[in-house]
């Protein structure tokens, strides 16, 4: 059955005021048009949580749409601050709950595998997990020594951008694979933005890339460029000179508001955004092909 | 004598510590650098390993931040996150961390989340990212950082990952598979923990002296009876890492 819709019809049905949202990617695959979408239909109090919550929940803190964070490392990659989550901490409007990567990965990992809680191998750090009631100790039965343990963490939605997928959902991603496939088992929904809608044939001819099966997924959008400016390995390049922009665009509300105004609210959607960028942008983030050696799965 | 920057200092001394054949928890920036230099030099079997999943990265270009798409062209192995933190750095197999922070303190213990109370920043910082669990858990690990007053305090206002903690034996006890900060890399020289897991002076950069090294540290700096002075960067070093690592100056052109 296609579960092919309009990336502003899967946010309409999908994401409600309130949701805990995953919006997955490490660096790769930051599904930004889908971010920009929640904006333009002004979802509230939704509760972010992303290991790097990057530029896309700036923005979405920016426009008034976020309670709550969750989060491990909350800088823009490679630049310094995140500006505007941080402004908002630290002027006590935003809520926020906070883990090491390893933590925030566990949580997922116990929600997406069906387990109540992760157990991890003690930091002795020690802070952290006293800042953080989620992060608790309990004794392995098994030596009796302490291990950490965090809570699973089980999204109301998780949004995953891929490479390819068919109309079904079943999903093929390759390069930085972070945390998709664990944001979307552990998610009660999924939307799929992806590149290219394929034939099931071509996901069948490489069943090992496929990181997500359809079954479980409830909405396919064609969101061609959704990560810019975020990246899709082989795809289209990282765009640096934007992510070094955004710090100082972030300085001030004003400028916030006249990106939002222009870029998010200002465009219909991710088609219309790409091609505002124009084509110095769009030369600059083209990508030189390197495919690498097929693999032969036999016919039995 | 050969000019060279603050960074570049840094970034050559610490590439020296690394060991061919080492597997390295590579973070951007500096540690990036001083990663691809080593691995140009001394140490061409380097084996680099990025948070983002990423094993045995040979990155064509400098990458601006940790999941760079270059990191994964003509990598050996790609893998999600847990993976990389659960089978790589807490099984143990990964020889050497960098780190680095806001503030470092005379038991190598790292703040990268807060200055001030934690549920009232005064100053919010991005917070631990990989920095917990590879203090922990990485063989040995190395800090890159400015060497100032205000970053060398006594006592970190918040532990975001363990050095020796209050005593070497304290680590001990908690039994932690890595065995702590092994040198401090500043722009003054380089600090490395004594038997008790204190922080001391073991070394000078050229041109910088014992005073420089003091005056900077906010507790009463230890000098080593053995106190050397490090090689001053040769123009080999310099020359790679200016025109083949970061011909841009993007992470070099810091402390002139």
């Amino acid at each position: 059955m296609s579960k092919v819709c309009s990336l502003s019809e899967a946010i309409a049905k999908y994401v409600n005021d309130g949701d805990l949202i995953y919006a997955a990617g490490f660096t790769h695959l930051i599904p930004f048009a889908a971010g920009h979408e929640i904006i333009r239909q002004r979802r509230k109090d939704l509760i972010l949580a992303r290991a790097t919550p990057d530029l896309i929940y700036d923005q979405m803190v920016a426009a008034g749409c976020a309670k709550k964070v969750i989060f491990s490392y909350m800088g823009n990659p490679g630049v310094g601050s995140l500006r505007i989550v941080r402004a908002e901490i630290e002027a006590g409007n935003l809520e926020w709950e906070e883990y090491s990567h390893f933590g925030m990965i566990s949580r997922l990992q116990a929600g997406a595998t069906g387990l109540p809680f992760m157990p991890m191998m003690p930091t002795a750090a020690g802070d952290l997990e006293k800042a953080n009631p989620h992060y608790r100790q309990v004794i392995d039965p098994y030596s009796g020594e302490p291990v950490v343990v965090v809570p699973a963490l089980k999204p109301d939605v998780a949004i995953v951008h891929v490479q390819r997928c068919d109309a079904e959902g079943n999903s093929q991603i390759w390069g930085i694979i972070g945390e998709q496939k664990e944001a979307a088992f552990a998610a009660d929904k999924v939307i799929i933005t992806t590149e290219e809608v394929v034939d099931e044939n071509v996901i069948r001819s490489d069943p090992n890339r496929t990181l997500i099966p359809g079954f479980i997924v409830d909405a396919v959008c064609h969101v061609p460029y959704c990560a810019h400016p975020s990246y899709t390995q082989g795809y289209y390049d990282r765009d640096n000179a934007f992510y070094l922009q955004w710090d100082e665009i972030s300085k001030s509300k004003e400028s916030v508001k006249n990106y939002l105004a222009e870029w998010v609210y200002g465009v219909r959607d991710r088609q219309e955004y790409w091609e505002k960028l124009g084509q110095e942008v769009h030369a600059r983030l083209k990508v030189t092909p390197r495919l690498s050696e097929v693999v032969n799965y036999g016919s039995y | 004598m050969v000019e060279y920057t603050s960074a570049e200092l840094l970034t050559i001394n610490a590439a020296r510590l690394l060991r061919d054949g080492d597997v390295v928890f590579v973070g951007v920036g500096l540690p990036n650098l001083a990663c691809n230099l080593a691995r140009r030099t001394h140490a061409p079997h380097l084996v680099m390993i990025y948070e983002a999943g990423v094993i045995g990265a040979q990155p064509a270009r400098l990458p601006l931040s940790i999941g760079d798409p270059t990191l994964v062209s003509g990598a050996l192995s790609v893998c999600g996150m847990y993976d990389i933190f659960a089978f790589y750095l807490q099984r143990g197999n990964v020889d050497v961390g960098f780190l680095g922070g806001a503030q470092i303190d005379r038991f190598g213990n790292i703040n990268a989340t807060v200055i001030g109370e934690y549920d009232h920043p005064k100053v919010r910082l991005p917070g631990s990212g990989g920095s917990m669990e590879i203090a922990a858990w990485a063989n040995r690990c190395y800090i890159i950082t400015p060497h100032q007053k205000r970053r060398f305090p006594e006592k970190v206002d918040f532990r975001t990952s363990a050095g020796f903690l209050s005593h070497r034996k304290e680590r001990e006890a908690a039994r932690l598979r890595g065995t702590g900060p092994q040198a401090v890399v500043t722009d003054i020289g380089i600090l490395q923990p004594d038997e008790n897991g204190e922080l001391i002076l073991t070394a000078l950069h050229p041109t910088k002296t014992v005073e420089d090294a003091k005056a900077n540290t906010g507790w009463e700096l230890r000098i080593a009876s053995d106190l050397r002075y490090t090689e001053p960067p040769s123009e080999k070093e310099l020359t790679i890492l200016r025109d083949e690592l970061d011909p841009q100056r993007i992470y070099l052109k810091g402390g002139e």
